[in-house]
């Protein structure tokens, strides 16, 4: 075999390093999510000047931050109160969704009792639930609450379920037949082999459950994102409504991040091959 | 079979044996299946495809309830999934999010006495797990996660998890099935090292005939579906057997002798 010499060998590597395509490049990849924001915003607000919009139609971005920054208080004292009835909301359904999730996807019997009956009750849209709600709760932030779970646990559960009731037979068999019990089962194999599913569905749920949130609020609340939007298109303060709007994206983009960090911590072993290491077969 | 009635210090005892899977419409997997194995006797289960040899597998481990007839393990009737038995599959099942040591020392984490003796003697169980990943020719790939090694380096850590516990009684169900033959006759000889140095019950389900003939004590054939044993051959060859006796006229005899009870089962089944 003839000997690679230090030159070629540099030489290799020095064409590698010409051929990444700026595209691939990743200080590139990671500024082009903002550059995208940022022609967006520019696209928008020139066309606004460009057509002469009127304000109380769509309102320019520089309109749009403005209104944000002259009614910062009463945005941030709604955004707070929405980001808060969200998270409980979305919390609640984590519990929940989880604990039935693996009692669903654990058990055909409890899945085809349950699911036609869940599938139904999902199946109603949750704006019509909220003056139901009232009535029991009042106005405020416990429909809110209830509405954020109400429209997110429901993908938390199907994908755990669907986590655990795709369990290899082969691997149940291989525990089982060492004695396992139903609950170390689910312990050592279903609930991890799951994660993956869960952290998907928490990226869904998450935006969701600001859907529900601010539905409700909208409905009936005095507080929160969609509350203050009610007013602001009452008061055709339409650069207000579309900044409780950015406010609302930005809260969702952040707790989308937040979801996608906890997921690449906790399940990088399904997210495999990428820059990972393979190993040839030995001998 | 007259050796199976002077049974004295038969493992795994089956009598008339009949599975049915699902209601009374279901698959006849089984029909009336009687076989025994000795202790620390390494038994192969050969047949065409499709013909419940995994069915075999299922009731002896007590995974599944048989129809009818009687299933003994050990001296005793089997009703329940064993507690002990190391199982391994055409599909190596390591769980991606452990390492091939975390891997192999799951059984431990399940199986009494060791479960709960495990968080104590921790060290000790990791030492014994090293030694048997070391024994198949994976030392050093202990932290290495299972996806990062190839299909026989993945079979090899799945024989070690099978056999971590130490259990009386393995079954392997095609464990080879999907390698190449070179890796095959290489697991063949670690297999049987393992076996030799621990003498576990084993009980190897396969449709690889030189498999059968290198690896086995007894070769068990069964017939199509719905199965049955049909005929049974004992292997003589001196032990070790290495690959290049896989090349004997011996071998190969033996090898076409077990193809001939295949092919007259073959044409005698109903279609």
């Amino acid at each position: 075999m003839a000997m690679i010499d230090a030159a070629e060998e540099e030489e290799a590597l020095a064409i590698v390093k010409r051929r990444t395509p700026l595209l691939d490049r990743k200080a590139v990849r990671r500024a082009l999510p903002w550059l995208v924001i940022v022609v967006f915003f520019g696209l928008w607000e020139a066309a606004v000047r460009l057509f002469a919009i009127p304000e109380f139609i769509l309102p320019a971005p520089s309109a749009v931050f403005a209104a944000a920054w002259e009614f910062r208080v009463a945005i941030l004292d709604n955004a707070w109160q929405t980001l808060f009835t969200t998270v409980l909301g979305f919390a609640i359904a984590i519990v929940v969704g989880v604990l039935a999730g693996v009692a669903i996807g654990s058990s055909t019997l409890v899945y085809d009792s349950f699911y036609p009956a869940l599938v139904g009750f999902y199946s109603i849209p949750k704006v019509a639930v909220v003056p139901i709600l009232v009535i029991w709760f009042g106005i405020g932030t416990v429909p809110a609450v209830i509405t954020a779970f109400l429209i997110s646990f429901f993908p938390i559960l199907v994908n755990v379920s669907t986590g655990i009731a795709t369990l290899e037979p082969e691997m149940r068999d291989v525990l089982r037949a060492l004695g396992a019990s139903r609950r170390q089962v689910i312990m050592k194999v279903g609930l991890p082999r799951a994660m993956p599913y869960f952290f998907a569905s928490l990226k869904i749920a998450m935006t969701v459950a600001f859907v529900g949130s601010i539905v409700s609020e909208t409905v009936a609340a005095n507080k929160g994102i969609g509350h203050l939007m009610l007013v602001a298109s009452a008061r055709f303060e339409v650069p207000l409504a579309f900044a409780a709007l950015l406010v609302t994206g930005a809260m969702g983009v952040a707790m989308y991040a937040i979801a996608g960090a906890f997921e690449k911590r906790m399940t990088g072993w399904a997210v495999r091959g990428v820059n990972g290491v393979t190993l040839t077969p030995q001998g | 079979m007259p050796e199976g009635s002077l049974a004295v210090s038969k493992f795994v005892e089956l009598q008339r044996v009949w599975l049915r899977y699902g209601e009374e419409s279901g698959t006849l997997a089984l029909r009336s299946t009687t076989l025994a194995v000795d202790r620390g006797e390494f038994v192969a289960v050969v047949g065409p495809s499709g013909c419940g040899k995994s069915s075999l597998m299922k009731v002896v481990t007590g995974l599944w309830p048989v129809s009818a007839g009687t299933v003994q393990v050990d001296g005793t009737t089997v009703t329940a999934p064993l507690s002990y038995v190391g199982m391994a599959f055409q599909n190596p099942t390591l769980l991606p999010w452990r390492t091939t040591l975390g891997n192999v020392m799951l059984p431990l984490e399940i199986v009494q006495p060791h479960s709960s003796r495990l968080r104590r003697n921790r060290a000790a169980y990791e030492a014994k797990a090293r030694e048997l990943l070391a024994l198949v020719g994976l030392a050093g790939f202990e932290t290495i996660f299972p996806w990062q090694l190839s299909g026989g380096m993945q079979q090899r850590a799945q024989l070690c998890r099978a056999l971590i516990h130490e259990p009386s009684l393995l079954m392997l169900d095609e464990p080879f099935g999907a390698l190449d033959m070179f890796t095959r006759e290489e697991l063949w000889v670690s297999l049987q090292d393992l076996w030799m140095a621990r003498r576990p019950t084993v009980m190897l389900v396969t449709h690889d005939l030189r498999e059968a003939v290198f690896l086995a004590d007894r070769v068990l054939v069964m017939s199509p579906r719905p199965g049955r044993i049909v005929a049974e051959r004992r292997i003589e060859l001196p032990r070790p057997r290495t690959p290049a006796m896989a090349f004997a006229s011996e071998f190969a005899a033996l090898v076409h002798e077990l193809r001939g009870y295949i092919g007259a089962s073959r044409a005698a089944a109903p279609a």
